[in-house]
């Protein structure tokens, strides 16, 4: 089954404010993703990766084409889903991680990831202790469990980030450089958690620059290429 | 994928509010479009108009623009502080979402107030009675909504100001010997007392320092998680509504600009104002 179904996407910027500037960012993206699948977006910086993967989260508005997601309730056109829809969808099956932490000043780390355990209305004791044992996975040292993350350096932001986007182990996650700031021991161990949430079914769409990442990581690749798709790799491809 | 567009709580349509004599032309010579709210026939002023929105249980709107531009007008019409010129509203709790709340008759609308509606201002006086102490404010809300057990009453106003970290052992002083960030949250203890579905926050965090700021954004967004209240959020500040709400409408000029989930209208506004307002932010 398909859990993805992208066909003649594509994304323009209009500026208005820098004199209806325009901007091509993405132009006819087709590619289709079998569920439990872990795609690859590769390309260089401004090629259109992280522009793709905010059009299939909905935080950019596609100009044209479709998106169908294999939704448990059934297909859904993400392009032109309701605002309620979407949010609906993040809920409960779509999450995204970006690269960079983004969180409310005064919450402490344990609290931040448990923020999508809460949104499910899991018990609070048992979903602070899940998200100490991710934490303690992930080697944040405890002393930073109840600290605030607005504080912390970027690879422990990285780490709480990810952490966030995986306890819940969402039905599909689009997430973005997950290893970027990473030494190499949390690296496997990220990568390692993100297999594992595979092995349950989870579908994964996945920005990264790192070799290593990518070959542990992810069935085939997507490269992109000045808002195109270059090329298709791999064993699924 | 099952549709279930019938679920929403509260369905407001075609809200406007014009101060004055409105000309037949008022509202096509007024807008974003003339940059200007004030009717160039009449100089009556369109404070709102047109305004259409949905909102879900448990879902949190946030009201974006800059002063004038009628934010503030949408949930004082809501929450009947002033009446509309034209416009329609329906509360699913209420007469099963039939009936139009904002022309029921002041007693209809005092129940509706008390029963499910919370409001938060961003002034604590004019949410809070000054002369009753905290416990007393919450209490006021509680007799409203038909609570007359004393002792449950004040077990209730004492669980509220701990969730909302006011020291219970000041339940007894009033507001006017507080900071203004305790004020604030007793007020949201008010608000929320008589566990209404639905609760509006104009500008709540204006004019606190950071740290109490983060404070209040964090307990709002904790009540949230544990309560499912869905929530009206007006800010003029951008920060507060990417941490607070998941969709979002701007206004300009008393009309809706634009409307979509928040990380959109953050990332890829669409609106030449939406992006001025989010090219200028620090």
């Amino acid at each position: 089954m398909n859990i993805l179904e992208v066909s003649d996407l594509s994304k323009n910027f209009n500026l208005h404010i820098l004199n209806d500037k325009k901007i091509e960012a993405l132009k006819n993206i087709n590619f289709t993703m079998k569920e439990g699948e872990i795609i690859g977006l590769t390309g260089k910086s401004g090629s259109g990766k992280s522009s793709l993967m905010k059009c299939i989260y909905r935080s950019y508005l596609a100009s044209g084409g479709e998106i169908i997601y294999n939704a448990k309730a059934g297909k859904i056109d993400l392009v032109k889903a309701t605002d309620h829809e979407i949010i609906q969808l993040r809920k409960t099956e779509i999450t995204y991680c970006s690269q960079f932490l983004s969180v409310i000043p005064r919450v402490t780390a344990v609290e931040v990831v448990c923020e999508n355990l809460f949104r499910a209305q899991k018990e609070k004791s048992q979903a602070r202790e899940m998200a100490k044992e991710m934490l303690e996975k992930l080697g944040l040292p405890t002393s930073l469990w109840d600290a605030f993350p607005v504080t912390f350096s970027g690879g422990e932001q990285q780490r709480i980030n990810v952490a966030r986007a995986i306890i819940a182990s969402p039905r599909f996650l689009l997430i973005d450089e997950p290893t970027a700031s990473l030494d190499q021991k949390t690296k496997d161990v990220v990568v390692d958690l993100i297999l594992s949430l595979k092995r349950n079914g989870t579908s994964v769409l996945c920005i990264s620059h790192d070799e290593y990442t990518l070959d542990r990581l992810v069935d085939r690749r997507l490269a992109l290429h000045l808002g195109e798709i270059e090329q298709l790799q791999g064993i699924a491809g | 994928m099952e549709r279930n567009d019938d679920n929403w709580l509260l369905r407001v349509r075609n809200l406007t509010k014009i101060y004055g004599e409105p000309s037949e032309n008022t509202l096509s010579l007024t807008g974003p479009m003339f940059n200007s709210n004030i009717c160039p026939e009449t100089d009556s002023i369109v404070a709102c108009a047109g305004i259409d929105f949905d909102l879900y249980p448990g879902e949190v709107l946030g009201i974006v623009g800059e002063s004038g531009s009628g934010k503030s007008t949408v949930v004082k019409l809501l929450y009947f502080d002033m009446e509309q010129t034209e416009g329609t509203a329906w509360l699913k709790p209420y007469n099963d979402g039939l009936q139009n709340i904002l022309s029921e008759s002041n007693q209809k609308k005092r129940y509706i107030r008390n029963h499910l509606m919370g409001m938060v201002y961003q002034n604590p006086r004019d949410g809070l009675n000054f002369r009753f102490s905290s416990g007393g404010n919450i209490a006021e809300k509680l007799i409203m909504a038909g609570n007359m057990h004393v002792g449950n009453i004040r077990e209730r106003a004492s669980d509220l100001l701990n969730k909302t970290e006011v020291p219970v052992q000041r339940m007894d002083d009033r507001p006017s010997s507080f900071s203004g960030g305790m004020q604030q949250r007793v007020q949201i203890s008010k608000a929320i007392a008589n566990n209404p579905p639905l609760l509006f926050l104009d500008e709540v965090t204006t004019g606190l320092d950071v740290s109490v700021q983060a404070r209040v954004l964090d307990l709002i967004r904790e009540l949230q998680q544990d309560l499912g209240i869905a929530m009206i959020v007006v800010s003029h500040d951008l920060s507060v509504i990417r941490m607070l709400t998941d969709r979002t409408m701007v206004m300009k000029n008393g009309r809706i600009v634009e409307s979509g989930l928040t990380d959109q209208i953050l990332q890829d506004p669409q609106h030449e104002y939406s992006q001025l307002l989010v090219s200028s932010l620090l």
